[in-house]
């Protein structure tokens, strides 16, 4: 406990300290950090921005529980930057504005077409956010013994120094602070967890050898023991193909189309460095996401062994009662889940009285019940003490999961100041407006949408929305975002009304799709009710062909786009060669 | 630095880089999609360390392919750029 506090302060100072070191002087400096961030620090902005406190702490469990299953979110939430690489990212810095309504409205020569893309926008961030700040709340009323609330509040406050004053150079230098800190609170226990279990320090080769002392490999020890107990296969899944293949593609292409992480490649100075940029992001990124499948497969194994047909020993008086049950021959349930039982993140019910923790799967051939209850965020907040490694690591670990809601927290606020104070009031409600003026206005609307963000985290129960992040924030931003996007780039006779017929057919079927079968009146359904039996995770990638075809024909069927426009995407797709055109450029010139 | 369109062959230049575009995407297709999904129970006929090869693909392998189509991608476009004398 002291230690988790002694980790919390010091590395909230570091981000405090660098806030003050990093102020922002514009409106360039704010809404893009000057253009002036290198491209591997903005890869390791780029990785913190977008590995959230889901990545941190509840991915590994959600692998361990699902298996094969689970590869959706380990393949969907890292094969969206190659398409960002290479079909976005670059061109949308040749572009050379500071916000994804800006290539909207400014390419789509539409004010309408910028509003569209605000909502979208905001509605995206503000699911997303919502469950950072609650994540906040519960790390905080969990590990650090304050309330729900006073979590919020106090990461609202830490949030706010840095983003209202930094804007995005101060958030681009606070998450290279904290992509350190998760980094090394991830790979740290994942290694000694890994040696343990394999002898191997490495996570990703242990995660392919054999079990430290036996002949047989890891995985297939796992595959035995999960099916002995009722479970299924741990690498295979009961999913159809083709829904796997619609999440798994609703995922990349809403990470492509997040506009959170699009503008992070809006702050380096080049083209070809927004490339490289997205490059080392990546590297970044599967630091941990290579290791979170090695650490779920280690962690089920663990977790079973030191559990299942083990005596349960309760934490009050654990050391003295562990003892006695060994010295008359028992084994005794593991301290570390009479400590974590406190947490209610782990529990047991002991169903067939024998005192004894069975752990079970849906078809247990020996008919016992499952009586051990085990939260998915156990598996990496347990890992150091499972591998006994010191107090002072398991500590860092609850650092490392806030820094990751606050670095995705902070790069979602931007998101949204930038797309009130600049999209809505300098760009289409007052467009004279100074650029100090601009400035200061973005200050407060950051300051504004913390708050918001932060009511929203504390309600966030009472918000249906909020649990649905996933299948919300991805799938609206692969069919609404994504499509107009790419369309822009790559189809020079795409139109003001192809854009606009583009945006609705994508947003309004997945927002409905998704709201009736996991809020409204089909919660629950099967999935013979589901359209083409892609669930509702999956469907944004169904709907965003629906966004490019309608697109497509509302482009051809009325007139193409103006001589300027025309001559601007030509520009964009050649490096070097940006010059301003008057009708995209009149209202913002390029930079 | 900004130079003139007029000056360069856009046109061949814009031809090259989407077909590098599409030719890498076929491999992020191949080795996510395929490899990972669609030809899975195939590919866990083998094992790497034990692991049946289509789910390592679906957990591990696809992703250290996409960080290398990636930096092959820049420089590949770097080498374009400088064959059609672009200055990004």
């Amino acid at each position: 406990m002291d230690w988790s506090l002694f980790w919390v302060f010091t590395t909230f100072s570091i981000y405090i300290g660098i806030a003050i070191w990093a102020r922002a002087g514009s409106t360039n400096d704010f809404y893009v950090a000057g253009h002036g961030v290198h491209p591997v620090v903005n890869g390791m902005a780029t990785a913190a921005d977008w590995m959230s406190a889901a990545s941190f702490l509840s991915m590994a469990g959600l692998i361990a529980g699902l298996g094969y299953g689970g590869s959706v979110y380990l393949m969907g939430w890292t094969g969206g930057y190659v398409l960002l690489a290479l079909l976005l990212a670059p061109f949308l810095r040749e572009f050379g504005k500071f916000t994804v309504p800006d290539f909207v409205g400014d390419r789509y020569y539409s004010g309408a077409a910028r509003l569209v893309a605000v909502i979208c926008t905001l509605f995206v961030s503000f699911t997303y956010i919502a469950g950072q700040m609650s994540g906040v709340g519960i790390a905080f009323s969990r590990f650090l013994g304050v309330t729900n609330e006073v979590g919020i509040f106090v990461g609202m406050g830490i949030v706010f120094v840095y983003a209202v004053l930094g804007g995005m150079k101060g958030v681009t230098y606070t998450q290279v602070a904290q992509y350190c800190v998760l980094i090394f609170a991830y790979t740290v226990p994942a290694i000694f967890i890994s040696l343990m279990l394999t002898g191997n320090p490495v996570p990703q080769l242990g995660f392919i050898s054999d079990i430290k002392g036996e002949g047989v490999s890891m995985l297939e020890k796992l595959n035995d023991t999960v099916t002995s107990l009722g479970f299924g296969k741990y690498t295979d899944s009961t999913k159809s193909n083709f829904d796997v293949l619609c999440i798994t593609a609703a995922l990349m292409f809403g990470t492509a189309g997040l506009p959170h992480v699009i503008v992070r490649f809006f702050t380096v100075p080049r083209a070809s460095d927004a490339r490289l940029s997205a490059g080392w992001a990546l590297v970044f990124i599967s630091l941990l996401y290579t290791v979170a499948p090695a650490v779920g497969a280690f962690a089920r194994t663990n977790i079973i062994e030191s559990v299942n047909e083990k005596t349960y020993i309760a934490a009050e008086n654990y050391e003295a009662d562990a003892a006695a049950l060994t010295a008359d021959g028992g084994t005794p349930s593991p301290a570390w889940f009479a400590n974590w039982e406190k947490t209610k993140l782990v529990s047991f019910d002991d169903k067939n009285g024998d005192g004894k923790m069975q752990i079970r799967g849906p078809a247990a051939p020996d008919g016992l019940a499952n009586e051990v209850t085990i939260n998915n965020d156990i598996y990496v907040l347990a890992n150091p003490e499972i591998a006994r490694l010191p107090q002072w690591v398991i500590g860092l670990v609850v650092a490392g999961g806030l820094a990751a809601a606050l670095s995705t927290a902070a790069g979602l606020l931007m998101v949204i100041s930038s797309a009130i104070s600049h999209d809505l009031c300098r760009r289409t409600f007052f467009k004279d407006m100074t650029d100090r003026t601009e400035l200061m206005v973005a200050r407060g609307a950051a300051a504004s949408a913390v708050v918001a963000a932060g009511f929203m985290g504390i309600y966030s129960a009472k918000l249906a929305f909020v649990a649905q992040v996933v299948a919300f924030a991805f799938g609206l931003a692969a069919a609404s975002i994504f499509p107009v996007i790419l369309l822009g780039i790559f189809w020079k006779r795409m139109n003001r009304e192809g854009a606009i017929a583009s945006m609705l057919f994508g947003l309004i079927p997945t927002f409905l799709y998704i709201w009736h079968f996991k809020i409204g009146a089909g919660k629950g359904a099967g999935a013979d009710q589901w359209l083409l039996g892609v669930s509702p995770e999956g469907i944004g990638f169904v709907f965003m062909w629906l966004a490019m075809a309608a697109g497509v024909v509302a482009s051809l069927v009325t007139a193409p786009p103006p001589q300027d426009v025309q001559d601007l995407v030509e520009d964009i797709r050649v490096p070097g060669t940006r010059q301003p055109h008057g009708l995209a450029d009149a209202g913002m010139a390029p930079e | 630095m900004t130079h003139n369109l007029a000056e360069i062959d856009a046109k061949g230049y814009w031809r090259a880089v989407v077909r590098l575009t599409l030719s890498l995407l076929a491999i992020w297709f191949i080795v996510s999609y395929g490899a990972g999904i669609l030809f899975r129970d195939l590919l866990d006929n083998v094992s790497i360390g034990g692991a049946p090869l289509g789910f390592w693909f679906a957990q591990n392998g696809s992703i250290y392919v996409f960080v290398a189509l990636i930096f092959y991608y820049c420089r590949a476009m770097n080498r374009l750029e400088k064959k059609f004398n672009i200055e990004g």
